[in-house]
């Protein structure tokens, strides 16, 4: 039975892994932006849910009502204002100049607020837990991340396969140039992709905020798991993407049941074993 | 009334040349071929048209109005739409999604899914498999009907007939006047000078980015088009 549990604890940490993913993947899909800044821009969100929880008196969830606003203007503005300069000089402008944000970000969350460590509070159900027979315990928010990042992925499927928003999402994903010939503004377009990835990005910011300390360094850490996490699960496939969070997270139980220092080791070698047995993922959806 | 002008449209590709100073006119509804061999310009000058090349705004006037710095999703709104070389339909997307792709530049007008479907009868039962399961001549009709979804008072076809069947060409031209006679105007780029000459009442004729015949098709003299082609 304890293998059982430790499985279902190590899918359900997937969820998370999951929802870092998403922005990223999307920027990726569909500008193919490598958001080196991604990591920071999480931390940021779970920042701002602080400011927001400690000056308004709501609670982490609810303040995703002023955070998750907050953060799609950050993005359409970031893509609109800065990257979409960076995207017609190949790979590396853009993975320089998000480099550059990620500095800024965590130095100026360190002037703002300090080294220290913070938390969101959200109350009893951070310890609440689910007893199932057989005597399996499950924690009630780490099932709650784990259905918040199915709704957002089953979300994100339903823009993309069911609007004419989504449809031109793919439409650019496919061949940029061309969808600009057929009427489509990239740019807008672009703008409106990354403010719709950060508002996943806010989401899984306040959770990550709720489940664990975060400093304003924590950011690049979240980045390489949010990677780790689309590249097993195939670039392109949101629910690939789900997958891969969730083998991320099933490695890191196993290897810490075995031995709690081996837990992050085990997450990292199973990325790299997969890496070399399917290159291109799990389930690659995205061409180049 | 005419449609689009040219005036002394030159345009690079870095440091390269691939037009130098063309001047051409299309009037309103007729139907007009552009000829010319491998490399002659007549591609560059299509995406010069439709905004994919960047010129000076005078450069090239739509209705009158310059539009040579414009962006290619601003110029797809004033009405001009293309059908680009190589068919480049959106590989992901299902035929009616592609086709559907064509509103997005908000134009109204007579063309609709049902009309296009009229058009081209076989798109209708393809229409919810994805594009690259289509044959080459389906494809091009898809591709087709996506640049008249944007309802164009100008429609851009770059070498429809490249790699498909004669027959096929034929069924696709015959659609052609179909759509001519809705009062589209159509520049036509091809290699396929027999094919171009009969479905239009001009061309011009370009070699090496210099434009070197412009006439009525009728009566054309070959000696002349021959000696235009090859420069001789």
């Amino acid at each position: 039975m304890n293998w059982i549990n430790i499985l279902i604890q190590g899918g359900l940490l997937g969820g998370f892994y999951a929802l870092f993913a998403i922005g990223l993947s999307m920027s990726f899909g569909i500008m193919r932006l490598v958001n080196i800044a991604h990591g920071d821009l999480i931390v940021l969100a779970a920042y701002v849910a602080l400011v927001v929880t400690e000056n308004t008196g709501l609670d982490p969830f609810l303040s995703l009502i002023i955070v998750v606003p907050l953060m799609f203007v950050l993005g359409y503005a970031l893509q609109r204002g800065l990257l979409n300069f960076t995207l017609s000089g190949g790979l590396l402008p853009p993975l320089l100049v998000t480099f550059g944000i990620s500095i800024i970000i965590q130095n100026g969350l360190l002037q703002a607020f300090g080294a220290y460590d913070h938390r969101l509070q959200e109350g009893a159900i951070e310890t609440a837990s689910m007893q199932l027979p057989g005597g399996l315990s499950v924690g009630l928010y780490p099932l709650l991340v784990f259905a918040v990042a199915v709704l957002a992925i089953a979300g994100l499927q339903l823009l993309f396969y069911r609007t004419r928003l989504g449809r031109a999402f793919r439409a650019v994903s496919d061949d940029a140039d061309t969808a600009e010939l057929m009427g489509i503004d990239n740019r807008k377009l672009f703008a409106l992709a990354l403010g719709i990835a950060m508002v996943f990005t806010a989401i899984a910011g306040a959770l990550f905020g709720v489940r664990t300390i975060f400093s304003p360094s924590a950011g690049p850490i979240r980045l390489i798991l949010a990677f780790e996490a689309v590249i097993i699960g195939g670039l392109g496939n949101m629910w690939g993407t789900l997958i891969g969070g969730v083998a991320l997270g099933l490695a890191q139980a196993l290897g810490a049941a075995v031995n709690p220092t081996w837990q992050i080791l085990a997450g990292h070698l199973a990325f790299l074993v997969i890496l070399i047995i399917r290159p291109s993922g799990l389930f690659p959806r995205t061409r180049d | 009334m005419t449609l689009l002008r040219t005036q002394n449209l030159s345009a690079f590709y870095g440091d390269f040349q691939a037009l130098f100073d063309i001047d051409v006119s299309v009037e309103q509804g007729e139907t007009v071929a552009i000829i010319g061999a491998n490399g002659a310009g007549k591609t560059t000058f299509l995406r010069a048209v439709a905004g994919a090349i960047e010129s000076a705004p005078e450069m090239v006037l739509f209705d009158g109005q310059p539009i040579g710095d414009k962006t290619p999703h601003e110029i797809v709104r004033l009405g001009i739409a293309m059908v680009p070389e190589g068919r480049r339909l959106f590989p992901s997307l299902s035929v009616e999604e592609n086709l559907q792709l064509g509103t997005h530049s908000e134009r109204a007008g007579p063309w609709n899914l049902k009309r296009v479907y009229e058009l081209f009868p076989r798109l209708f039962d393809l229409r919810h498999l994805p594009a690259p399961a289509l044959s080459g001549g389906q494809q091009q009709m898809a591709a087709v009907g996506r640049a008249l979804m944007s309802n164009p008072r100008l429609l851009l076809c770059d070498e429809l007939s490249l790699g498909l069947a004669p027959v096929i060409i034929r069924d696709i031209y015959e659609c052609l006047g179909a759509i001519s006679a809705e009062g589209t105007t159509v520049v036509l780029v091809e290699q396929d000078i027999n094919r171009a000459l009969d479905a239009s009442v001009r061309f011009s004729c370009f070699q090496e980015g210099r434009l070197a015949l412009c006439a009525p098709t009728e009566n054309f003299d070959r000696a002349a088009i021959t000696a235009a082609y090859f420069g001789l």
